[in-house]
């Protein structure tokens, strides 16, 4: 299991995990929770340039079709193909199946989204 | 309906087994490399069935006893207007006059075609409200598109280029948002107030020089009347744009007001809803499309027009929009519309809608004590409940869809509109009894019970379909969207 | 009251009462007043059953049909054989009364009968997936070039002018406001003009679109162009006659990337133009993209196979205005039509009407030709049907042939003003030689 401290959160529900430039961006409990079942995983290109805020993919139920949103600005420079065979990797263990790395282009937007903790209390309110 | 698996016709398959007959070639026989090039030919044969006649009819037969029609019983599919499909109306289609007429014969000898579809636009203009209508449309989404590209058409020839966006409603049908993307505009949302209808403030702020238009259904699909509809045409005409009307629930007003009146300028209607065609397990629809006085010319082509003793397609219209289908629309579904229309003239039609909402009334009524009725007035021809009492015993929406199977019904429309949560959407029709519509109340009644008592029972429904609760997750996941044998 | 309202006067009072109404018009007072109607419908006084029929008998007497005329019109809707028994299946309740299979354990008989006109189409095409059905053969194609647009990023369209006139005409109406950018390549020997096309297309184009058996019957030589499609990166759409697939190479075989066309040779009548089904299938890269619904195979939770809607992610009622197409009712009963008409005839008898086709037309071709009054207008292979050019306007021959009960081939002049007296002739399995003789005596005139 992943150490949340390393985790930042949107209000969106995606997650963001860095490792220097890159960053680790996938979908939290909470949403894959709320999405059911997901049944595919639409991934971003390689070489894609993201604005925060920009749609990075999309995650699709049998009933539904989630955009996901880019919460930090940037290039991808993988995405996990994994997810292509095996959407369900999410709904097993969300914070371990990242759909795409991003190249930070500013670290420091990091900084305004939430920790684990805050984003836990933003979820208990949405709910 | 029977429980026993029906094999996939191509699992019955025999190879030499026929139940073809076609006459033997009576002109002198060449070889087909002589008349086609190899390197034209397909190389692997299409794998179809082989079965004899016996088969074939067993076959299908068997399929359709595992559906649910509306001859088998009631169907409350809200926003579909399920009503009985009169016999007549299909053996009138089935004369050969109708059927065996080819759509490029010389116009001299299809009159009776151009008659039958002059008059129709002539008739659903008087009902809507409107100067003239086009037949083309093939269902209501195609309608809608239709219309839309004819408002753009319009702003175009103003020199409105610039309106590129189109007002949609939170309650409205995706086809509405989808419709508009594919005409190529931008889409914007209008709130619902807290009596299901259009938020008018809301409506004002967004109003610009950029909108194009309004859709609108009305009765919305909560089944409520839009009460604001004078002020709301006001709004949108004083800011530059069209009203349309998505016609899906005339049902409810066909005879009692017009759109016209209430100041649309664009309608579609649904004739295999409120005009008893049948809906074919999915189609063929027909989707009209009408029109006001100076939207006339953008209509597409051609447009049926008589003169002189003669009717004749009118293909000289300079501004139309031109085809947005191959001939001229489902053409014989309109044959049964008109039939229709023909067998129940305007009293008639007005006791279609009058027994429409009446049903729709009574029903809510009777439900509203055991379901959450969250826009709690007089409903037009159906009316949203919500399962949120019951999904608090852990029973969801789709249970009680599930449950209702189990007592022969098909169960109403849900989870739609959006902006109710567990939303059943019920439309009873004109059609049904007052012994079917209290039967139904019991069995709602019933599960209402159950899901208090025995919420397992409803959770597990349904209990006695040919097959239970299918894995729609597997479905998606792992799509089998064709056979993949090989024929014996 | 109204024939097909079961309550009566007396249960409508009970159900007003219980409503607390006095009358059905507090039923509508949410209705502004400005909004009502004040006077009745100007409608045409109700008739009963015996009157209706007897009005629509007359309406239908109007037209001439083809009980009564042999016809020799094509152009995009043919005058196949229907085996009876497609009528007989389509006239099951279940079938028509039904509507869109949302309630799949009540709806299994639709679905599996969706599911294997999918396989059918697949096997027609060679193609690895397809949808339920469009709206017809011109929307199909429209679709095509919608969806072909969008998995290749690019806007360009180029469509060979030999594709059947009204599909050309609903793709430009579509592409005026969807941003298309629709070009046409001519023809050269009644074929696609492959140096025209390799002048025009380029890095922007992301489709080329042919039809074949073309509007003017002729086989075009689909394995050409579609090596030049995908040199350039586009896709390539076929629109294929689906009878000629029995024999002709398939659009999978040659390498389309979509196939659609007009189902309404397999089993629909001709109905002045409508309803028919446009048949749509592709490549399965691009599955997620295709417009329309589909079925899809599943089972229960005791293991028992059945089918559902799938895939549903693409549609309007999920997707709204990002869907991959706005349709939502399509042509799902001409489509059960396909199923049956294609179970009738199976491989070998869909076979042996192509061949019927192939024969009759290439007879009357000939016959016509050897009368000296017909020129052959192009010398490319056809199929069912082809062009040849009278010696007096087309019009007028054709009036003379009514007159012995024959509906003759389209006045092409009408859509290809360059093919001066063009007569397109279609012959279909079901023309006697006798009709065949009687059609080139008769077309000679005096
Ligand atoms: C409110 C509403 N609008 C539009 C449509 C689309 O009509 P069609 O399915 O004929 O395209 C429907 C159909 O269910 C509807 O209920």
């Amino acid at each position: 299991m992943a150490d949340m401290k390393d985790f930042r959160f949107s209000r969106e529900h995606e997650w963001v995990r860095a490792e220097g430039k890159k960053a680790y961006i996938g979908i939290s409990d909470y949403a894959q929770n709320a999405l059911g079942d997901i049944v595919f995983v639409e991934l971003p290109e390689t070489g894609a340039k993201l604005s925060a805020g920009d749609v990075l993919g999309v995650v699709e139920s049998v009933k539904a079709a989630s955009d996901i949103y880019s919460p930090v600005s940037g290039t991808v420079i993988e995405t996990n193909q994994e997810l292509a065979d095996a959407p369900e990797k999410i709904n097993e263990a969300p914070y371990d199946s990242w759909i795409a790395v991003v190249e930070l282009d500013d670290e420091s937007e990091l900084d305004e989204l939430m920790d684990f903790d805050d984003y836990e209390k933003f979820c208990k309110e949405e709910a | 309906m029977s429980s026993r698996e029906v094999k996939l016709i191509f699992e019955k398959s025999r190879e030499g087994r026929r139940a073809y007959s076609l006459p033997e070639c009576d002109v002198p026989r060449k070889d087909m490399a002589d008349l086609i090039p190899e390197e034209l030919l397909r190389q692997t044969p299409a794998d179809l069935p082989e079965v004899s006649e016996v088969d074939a009819v067993r076959h299908f037969t068997a399929l359709s006893r595992r559906n649910h029609g509306v001859d088998s019983g009631f169907y409350p599919l809200g926003s579909c207007t399920m009503k009985y499909n009169p016999k007549v109306n299909e053996d009138v289609a089935r004369l050969s006059g109708f059927t065996r007429v080819h759509p490029y014969q010389p116009e001299d000898t299809v009159q009776g075609c151009l008659e039958l579809m002059y008059k129709a636009d002539r008739m659903l203009a008087e009902i809507t409200g409107m100067e003239r209508v086009s037949l083309q449309p093939a269902a209501g989404a195609h309608g809608e598109l239709t219309g839309l590209m004819i408002i753009k058409a319009y702003h175009e020839s103003r020199g409105q280029g610039k309106r590129n966006k189109i007002i949609v409603p939170d309650s409205a049908h995706g086809t509405n948002p989808a419709s508009a993307a594919v005409a190529g505009f931008e889409v914007l949302e209008v709130k619902s107030n807290e009596r299901g209808c259009v938020d008018v403030e809301a409506l004002k702020a967004l109003m610009s020089d950029e909108i194009a238009g309004l859709m609108l259904t009305n009765p919305n699909t909560l089944g409520l009347f839009e009460e604001n509809i004078t002020e709301i045409a006001e709004i949108v005409h004083n800011a530059g744009g069209l009203l349309y009307y998505d016609g899906a629930n005339a049902n409810a007003i066909v005879g009692i007001s017009r759109p016209g009146d209430m100041g649309f300028d664009v309608v579609h209607l649904n004739l295999h809803k409120t005009f008893s065609t049948p809906h074919g397990g999915g189609g063929p629809g027909s989707g009209p499309v009408g029109v006001k006085k100076e939207l006339v010319p953008f209509l597409p082509v051609p447009l049926i027009e008589y003169s002189d003793g003669r009717y004749y397609l009118d293909y000289d219209r300079p501004l139309s929009i031109g085809r947005v289908k191959s001939f001229y629309g489902n053409f014989n579904v309109v044959v049964k519309a008109y039939a229709y229309i023909m067998s129940q003239g305007h009293e008639g039609l007005k006791e279609v809608a009058q027994a429409a909402v009446l049903n729709a009334n009574y029903l809510m009524k009777k439900l509203k004590e055991y379901y959450h009725l969250p826009y709690d007035r007089v409903c037009m021809h159906e009316f949203v409940l919500s399962g949120v009492k019951q999904k608090e015993k852990g029973v969801s929406t789709l249970d009680i869809a599930k449950r209702l199977l189990d007592f022969g019904y098909h169960p109403p429309t849900v989870y739609f509109p959006l902006i109710v949560k567990e939303a059943l959407m019920i439309e009873p029709t004109e059609t049904e009894s007052k012994e079917t519509l209290d039967e139904f109340i019991d069995a709602m009644i019933q599960i209402a019970r159950e899901a208090e008592t025995e919420p397992e029972k409803v959770k597990g429904a349904p209990h006695t379909t040919v097959v239970g609760r299918l894995d729609e997750v597997r479905a998606a996941r792992m799509p089998v969207l064709r056979w993949t044998g090989h024929s014996k | 009251m109204s024939r097909y309202i079961p309550n009566t006067r007396h249960q409508q009072g009970e159900m007003l009462k219980e409503l607390g109404m006095g009358s059905p018009e507090q039923l509508f007072e949410s209705i502004p007043e400005e909004a009502r109607l004040k006077k009745p419908l100007d409608l045409p006084k109700a008739l009963s059953e015996p009157e209706l029929v007897k009005h629509m008998q007359e309406i239908a007497g109007k037209n001439a049909n083809l009980d009564e005329y042999t016809c020799f019109l094509g152009a995009g809707a043919y005058d196949h054989y229907i085996p009876s028994v497609v009528g007989h299946v389509l006239s099951r309740q279940e079938f028509y009364t039904s509507y869109t299979p949302y309630q799949p354990e009540i709806s299994q008989g639709t679905l599996q009968a969706i599911f294997e006109y999918q396989t059918m189409i697949c096997q027609l095409t060679g193609m690895d997936v397809a949808n339920a059905s469009m709206y017809d053969g011109a929307t199909a194609l429209t679709e095509a070039a919608v969806m072909a647009c969008q998995a290749v990023k690019r806007n360009e369209v180029l469509v060979a002018s030999s594709v059947h006139p009204e599909s050309r005409t609903v793709l430009k109406t579509y592409s005026r406001f969807n941003g298309c950018d629709v070009k046409e390549i001519g023809y050269s020997d009644g074929r696609v003009d492959l140096e025209e096309l390799e002048s025009k297309i380029s890095g922007r184009t992301a489709a080329v679109i042919v039809q074949n058996p073309n509007f003017f019957g002729i086989i075009e030589n689909l394995s050409e162009i579609a090596a030049l499609a995908h040199k350039y990166g586009a896709l390539f759409i076929v629109s294929a006659d689906p009878i000629s697939l029995a024999v002709l190479k398939s659009p999978g075989e040659a390498g389309a990337d979509i196939a659609v066309g007009e189902g309404q040779p397999l089993g629909n009548p001709l109905n002045f133009g409508g309803p028919y089904l446009g048949f749509f299938a592709a490549k399965k890269e691009l599955l997620r993209r295709m417009p329309g619904r589909i079925a899809g195979e599943t089972i229960d939770a005791e293991g028992r196979r059945g089918f559902v809607l799938t895939m549903q992610t693409r549609e309007q009622h999920i997707r709204r205005e990002k869907a991959t197409s706005n349709i939502c009712s399509n042509q799902a009963l001409n489509a059960l039509a396909a199923t049956v008409y294609l179970t009738v005839m199976g491989k070998q008898g869909l076979k042996e009407v192509a061949d019927l086709c192939l024969q009759k037309s290439h007879y009357a071709y000939e016959k016509l030709t050897a009368t000296g009054k017909f020129q052959p207008v192009f010398s490319a292979p056809f199929f069912k049907e082809f062009v040849v050019r009278a010696k007096e306007p087309v019009s007028d021959l054709n009036r003379r042939l009514l007159g012995s009960k024959i509906i003759g081939g389209l006045e092409i002049e009408k859509f290809y003003p360059e093919i001066q007296n063009g007569w397109l002739v279609a012959v279909t399995e079901k023309r006697t030689r006798e009709e065949i003789d009687q059609l080139a005596g008769k077309a000679v005139g005096v």
